[in-house]
């Protein structure tokens, strides 16, 4: 089997092997050809999530990234926080990100301005994630032009969701106590992600072994700039000290 | 479990840079601190690119290492067993993450082409 060639003065042949008796083959590579590509993977998601931060400074909102594993309290910081917000005469509205069910959306509609549900389970099982294209289609359920906040609930899930940018301005994470201390080392992207962390339920740590300290130590190794803040979204306790955080972010 | 949203990019990515042309190796060069499994992605890969003209194609993962530049002595850091963002030499937390993060389409090796091919 012979090879043909086309070489770049124009000429072609074919031969049994590259042997250099039949001209200059120097800028002739055999095998394969390689295409440079040098394309980032989630270049699709950051131009999606540029457009998202743009509408929202068009229309002067805050948004912020709300993440944590299932069941650290999302929904119950959320809706401490939606009322703190509507006493302080802004409107707020919420991006609800849920595999299944409108329970979380339907507990925060009395309390948001606006409420977009995203269900994820139309894809391959249900995504694990809210990325930035998710979020533009659930940007068309909310008027931007009524709202001065925005705060995406992600998926509960420590992995994927700290990997997409969905275009908001800050990304907080809310941490449970009873996840135990070595969640930040377990989950480090997750953690290094975020700019602040609200370490939940602080109202039980009567009850627990757990070392409240050590905890935030942990999340120091892998994140030294977030903000921590112990609350109890249950009993209010440590709100203030979110609300000031919040308070602060959006009017900077 | 976003590696079917990755993969989903990535074929994106080499179809357009493939210009119709056959596929035989994607090259990914995928940072430490990207949250990858690659057995995960392979396997993706296959359920994405099945019934696809790039059905039968391989991705080729190249890992790059987490490496840290220190703001305040100048030291380089290369993260090795450990998630520590802090300094190996002067311990300091103020540190600028200058590798670990890649997640890119290298390359692609295209098949010869059969018109290149006589028997």
């Amino acid at each position: 089997m012979g090879r043909f060639h086309r070489h770049v003065d124009g000429t072609t042949h074919t031969h049994e092997r590259h042997d250099h008796e039949l001209g200059d083959h120097t800028a002739y590579a055999t095998g394969p050809e390689r295409v440079t590509v040098l394309e980032r993977i989630f270049t699709e998601n950051d131009r999606a999530a540029d457009a998202n931060r743009s509408a929202f400074a068009d229309a002067g909102v805050v948004c912020l990234n709300v993440m944590s594993s299932p069941g650290a309290g999302k929904t119950t910081v959320l809706a401490a926080t939606l009322t703190h917000l509507r006493e302080r005469g802004l409107r707020a509205g919420v991006v609800e990100g849920d595999i299944e069910t409108s329970i979380d959306a339907d507990r925060l509609r009395g309390l948001a301005q606006q409420v977009s549900l995203l269900n994820t389970a139309n894809g391959f099982g249900g995504e694990c994630h809210l990325d930035a294209p998710m979020v533009a289609r659930a940007l068309h359920g909310l008027d931007l032009d009524e709202l001065d906040v925005v705060l995406v609930e992600n998926v509960g899930n420590l992995v994927c969701p700290a990997e997409f940018d969905v275009g908001a301005h800050q990304r907080v994470m809310v941490c449970s106590v009873t996840e135990g201390e070595d969640k930040p080392l377990k989950y480090p992207v997750m953690f290094r992600s975020v700019d602040a962390v609200l370490v939940n339920k602080t109202d039980l740590l009567p009850y627990l072994d757990l070392d409240v300290d050590l905890l935030e130590r942990n999340i120091r190794t892998v994140n030294p700039t977030a903000a921590l803040l112990r609350i109890s979204a249950r009993t209010g306790d440590g709100l203030d000290s979110w609300y000031a955080w919040l308070d602060e972010a959006i009017t900077s | 479990m976003h590696e079917l949203s990755l993969c989903q990019s990535i074929y994106g990515i080499t179809d357009r840079a493939r210009e119709g042309r056959p596929v035989v190796t994607v090259r990914l060069r995928v940072g430490a601190l990207r949250q990858v499994v690659p057995e995960t992605l392979t396997y993706c890969w296959g359920v994405v690119t099945d019934t696809t003209p790039l059905a039968g194609s391989m991705l080729d993962i190249e890992p790059v290492a987490a490496e840290l530049s220190c703001r305040s002595c100048g030291a380089t850091t290369v993260l090795a067993d450990r998630f520590l963002i802090a300094c190996g030499t002067c311990d300091g937390a103020d540190v600028e993450v200058v590798h670990g993060e890649e997640l890119v389409v290298a390359s692609l090796d295209l098949a010869e082409p059969a018109s290149a091919v006589r028997s």
